[in-house]
Order: C-alpha cells, then structure tokens, then sequence
C-alpha cells in the first residue's frame, strides 16, 4: 500500500522532480566554488583569514571600492533619475536608440569599456585633459574609479528606474493634471514617491555591481587599488593563500546585499 | 439646462494606442447630465479624456463654452475626472488625495483644510480622513475620488464608467448621489457606460460603437425607436421584424410581417419597413382581454431561458420575444408548448424604413 503511494506521488512529481535535478547542477556549481572556499578559510585556515582581513590595507581597499561605488551610485541616481523619468514618459523620434545606448556598457567586454573610458578621461583624453586644467586627474586616482564604476553600472539603475516610472498607474498622473498640478507636481507628488521603492532597489543594485568591477577599472585606475583588484594582484605575487581570505570576505558582503535586495524587492511585490 | 451647446466635439478623430476614434460630433448643453453608451472598446474612455485635455487629438477642434480646447492644458480646463479605477493616490490617505486639488493650486492653507472638511462631510466620508486608500470599499473610493474632483469647483464632471465595479445596492446609492451633486453642482456631467440601465438615466445618450458615435437622442429615443438594425441590437431589441404596410388611416397603419399583423404608428404610408419592438412591452396572457391593446398574437411558447436574477425570456413559435419575471411565469404557469396571447400597443412599436 505504502509503496503503490510512493509511486503515485513520484509519478505526479516526475516533470518536477526531473526539472529540479538538472537545475541543482547550476546551482550546485555556485555551493561547490562558494563552499569550498569557506572551509578552506573559515574551517581549515581561520587564523590566515583573520590576519589578512585585519589587514588596514585590505580594509582600505575594501572601503575605497564601497564609497567609489557608493559615488558613482550618487551620480548615476541623480543624473539618471530626469533621463529615466523621459525616456519612461515621453515618446520621441529616437528613443529606441537611447535606450541601445544606454545598455551599451552592459553589452560590451568590460576591458573594452575601461579602455574608452581611459581614452576620454586620460590626461590628454577630451574630458581628461580640461579636467587636469582644474586639477581633477583620473588616472590611478578616485576620480578615474567613480567615472569607470559609473560608466559600466548605470544601466542597471537606469533599467530599474525606467521600469519603476513605467509601472505607476498612467491613470493617476492624468487625474493629478485634471485636479490643475503641473509637470513638476507629478514628478515629485506622484510619480517619484510611487517609484521611489524601484529607484532605491536599482540604487542598491547599481552599488553592488559597482563593487564587482574590475576590467573596466584596472586600465585607468589600477592605483589606488579597489577590492577585486587588490584580490587579483595578490594572486599574481603571493597566490591563492594570500588572495583568497579577501576574496571570501566580498562574497560575504555581496551576499548581504543581495539579501537585501531580494527582501526588498519582495517588500515590494507585496506591496502591488 | 441651458439651450446652447457647452461642450462640442467638431469631426474629432484620434489613434492612441489601441483605440481610434474618428469624425466625433457632438454637442452637449450645459447642465446636461449627458451618457456615452456603447460597448467595450468602442473607444469612449479615449474620447473622455480627449475632452479632458489627456492626449492630442489628430484632427478635429473641441470647444469648452466656445473657446477651443486646442491649446489648453489639462490643468486649465477645471475639469473633474473620475476613473473606473478612482485612481486614489495609493500613497497618500484620505484627506491628502481629496485635498491635493487644491495644494498644487496654491491656496490658502487654512481655506484647504476647511473645504476639505466641507466635502468630506457632504460625502458622509468624515470618519475615512486619515484611512490609506486600499483599505476602502469600492464605495468609498468612488465618493473620495468624487470629492477630489469636486473639490476644485469644476465646471465639467466626467465619469468613466463609474459605476462598473460597485455591488448593486451601494451602485444604486452612488447612482443616486452622482446625480444630486450634478443639480446641486450645477455640473455639466458626461458619464461614459456599457451599461444599458445606468444609461437610461441620462438626459440624453450618445451610442458609440468601433470609435464612432452612431446615435444621439433621449433614453426613451435611443431605447426604443433606434436608428437601425446595429442601434437595435445594441440597445437590446429583441424584436425587430420585417414588414410590409398594408393600410394606412390618418398616421395609423397595419404592417404584415411573414407570421402575423401588426398595428402601429406611422409615418410612412406603404412600402417595406422594420418594427422594432422591446421585449419588455410584450404582455403574455393565456386569455384574451377586451383593453386598449392593438396588437393581441396568438402563438405557443418555444423556448423558455433565464437571463437574469428576475427575469426569463420566452420565446414565442411566431418569433416574438418576451420578458417575464419568475413570479409571472409561476402565476400564468408557463410551460413550453402552452398556448398564450402576446399583447403590446401600438405605441409600444417603432417603425423605421
């Protein structure tokens, strides 16, 4: 009796389980690399792994490759908040090739986006060169980590914020006209606070990808060095000893985020 | 209600999206309580909130109390909208969404709270001041959404389909209340519906079918004398049959039609034309009784079919369609096959040729 119900309910879940076992083997590959790198550091090497995340200068790099995001996300939020909010409004001649351009960064090798980003803003580039004028230099400098960070993250926080003004009820923006607002009442009365929970989603999810970076940082910035990069110049001079502890400690905090982000989004599912 | 038109739509045609609308001409008077009925998609959201001032129209002009509308914003037309939806303003609550009018409008502070008091008490909505609209009733939302638009003082009210969403009873309540703030507002209302009962309440209809207006003229005009075949059907004429004039006296005539004679008004004198009769005029009887009735057919019931909570048609061997309640089906104890008389009066019938 026990074993014709078994049967039953393997037969009915068949499809399901079927999917779920090949679809373990994507995930299983992340678990594997992630795990084993926390039992080699946490488990069987803890004291090297406190040691090199005590490290000031792992630390340092480590906070120079949050804020420099953090930066970047600033710049992409309030310069891509008004191109956003156009392109999700307005229909004009033109805007299916804005909306290539903005995705460019996401669709080309990231070494190729450090590479146009050095040509410009090198000290003889055509932003680089007036900028040095003022004293602002990119190469191996801040500057040059914020504008790559920007340059190859803002299509997320663009995409998320289009989709967010995208999403608010048409309805509600035409009502507010009627009851006499005007363009500037919609944007900040209506339709930022109804999509300031995609924005921040998109902010967080900008920050984050600004974080991973590093092709696009190494060609114009290589100093002063930011997280993925250290982890990468420590493995080309002391090995994976040295370069994993760091690594594992990104993971960690990348995983946080995305925690994060998913509650949040789930906040705001919730919410519609 | 004033004679001269106050909104007019000449030859106004419009491509949004998925809807068109095109060649609209329509005049409505101020005051009027004016309904545009037609079915899903026909396209009279769009042309509500092209008087709205929402999209560009294409072509055509629209005057609002004789001025063009072409170059007027829709915050400078003092027009009252109220969605399907109510579109309250999800992240703000009851007094902010009925106030925001007039924040944006830049009045007085003090003068805003005061009148959003007034309202809020006229509506009967005092107790939902502080409440997020998604925990209202779809009753309520409806009476914030008509305070917000009332409390601008707007000349126009434009209500799309008001109604739709709403229980019978609190729709009857709200159908009840809509048109007292109409007189008391001394409102030029326009109401867009599919629905028929709603509709009838209207001063006058407008029926709009594929994004053209395709009759004009009072509830009793459109419901029971329509223009055509299409109108017919629409407005749900069950009866319309062709016939033939065979005698006229003085404005009255007997049509033959191919099962039975019928005796109505006209204006024609002889050839072919087509009676339209409701089937809500048809009085079915198992005995004949001497009244003032012209037309008495007798036949025997087809078919029998619910169509509603209240009502049964039954259809008749001759083609004649009738409704009935469940109580008069019982009492006449009505069965298919039973033999019956099916009564209505010669003005109970609109001839068209």
């Amino acid at each position: 009796m026990k074993k014709i119900k078994i049967k039953r309910f393997l037969k009915s879940r068949i499809f399901y389980i079927c999917f779920a076992i090949i679809g373990s083997i994507l995930l299983l590959f992340i678990i594997i690399a992630v795990l084993d790198m926390f039992l080699k550091q946490l488990v069987f090497n803890f004291e090297n792994f406190k040691e090199v995340i005590s490290d000031p200068y792992v630390i340092r790099t480590i906070l120079l490759t949050f804020y420099s995001s953090f930066f970047a996300t600033v710049i992409a939020l309030l310069l891509g908040i008004p191109l956003a909010y156009v392109i999700a409004k307005y229909d004009f001649i033109g805007k299916s090739i804005i909306e290539s351009i903005i995705n460019l960064p996401l669709m080309i090798p990231h070494s190729v986006a450090g590479l146009l980003i050095y040509s410009i803003f090198m000290k003889e580039g055509l932003i680089g060169a007036p900028l040095k004028e003022l004293g602002i230099v990119f190469e191996d400098n801040i500057w040059g980590i914020i504008v790559a960070l920007l340059f190859v993250s803002m299509p997320i926080f663009l995409n998320s914020a289009i989709d967010g003004f995208k999403a608010v009820n048409p309805h509600l923006e035409r009502v507010a006209y009627s009851l006499g607002a005007k363009n500037r009442h919609i944007f900040f009365k209506i339709m930022l606070p109804l999509s300031k929970r995609t924005i921040f989603t998109g902010s967080v999810m900008c920050w984050a990808r600004g974080i991973s970076e590093f092709g696009a940082v190494i060609l114009i910035a290589y100093y002063p060095m930011i997280a993925p990069v250290f982890v990468y110049e420590r493995f080309n001079s002391e090995g994976i000893e040295a370069s994993a502890p760091i690594a594992l400690f990104l993971i960690i905090i990348c995983f946080f985020i995305f925690l994060l982000i998913y509650f949040l989004t789930k906040k705001s599912r919730q919410r519609k | 209600m004033g004679l001269k038109s106050y909104v007019s739509l000449k030859n106004v045609s419009c491509d949004f999206e998925e809807f068109l609308i095109q060649d609209i001409n329509l005049n409505i008077k101020k005051e009027e309580f004016f309904v545009i009925l037609g079915p899903t998609g026909a396209g009279k959201t769009l042309l509500l909130e092209l008087i709205a001032g929402f999209h560009k129209i294409d072509e055509g002009n629209l005057y609002i109390n004789g001025e063009n509308m072409k170059n007027i914003r829709p915050n400078k037309r003092n027009i009252g909208f109220v969605y399907q939806d109510y579109s309250l303003f999800p992240h703000m609550n009851v007094r902010e969404n009925i106030g925001f009018g007039l924040k944006v409008q830049k009045k007085d502070k003090s003068m805003i709270e005061r009148k959003i008091k007034k309202i809020m008490k006229q509506f009967e909505i005092s107790h939902l001041e502080n409440r997020e609209p998604k925990t209202l009733s779809g009753g309520e939302q409806q009476m914030v959404a008509l305070a917000r638009a009332l409390i601008i003082k707007p000349n126009i009210l434009l209500l799309d389909e008001p109604f739709s969403a709403l229980d019978p009873i609190t729709k009857k309540e709200a159908m009840k209340v809509v048109k007292e703030i109409h007189q008391d507002h001394n409102l030029t209302t326009i109401k867009v519906t599919h629905n028929q009962d709603e509709a009838m309440r209207g001063d006058r209809i407008s029926l709009m079918m594929n994004g053209r207006i395709i009759d004009t003229g009072i509830p009793q005009e459109i419901f029971t004398s329509p223009k055509d075949e299409k109108v017919a059907n629409f407005v749900g004429i069950e009866n319309i049959i062709e016939g033939e004039i065979m005698q006229y006296n003085d404005g009255y005539v007997k049509v033959k039609t191919k099962n039975f004679n019928v005796n109505c008004l006209s204006k024609f004198k002889s050839g072919k034309v087509t009676l339209f009769i409701r089937p809500e005029y048809i009085v079915l009887s198992k005995q004949l009784f001497k009244s003032s009735i012209r037309n008495n057919i007798q036949s025997e019931v087809e078919e029998m079919l619910i169509i509603s909570k209240e009502l049964i048609q039954v259809t008749l061997r001759n083609g004649l369609k009738a409704y009935i309640t469940f109580n008069a089906r019982e009492d006449l104890d009505l069965n298919i096959g039973d033999k019956l008389y099916a009564s209505f009066k010669a003005t109970s019938v609109a001839l068209k040729r």
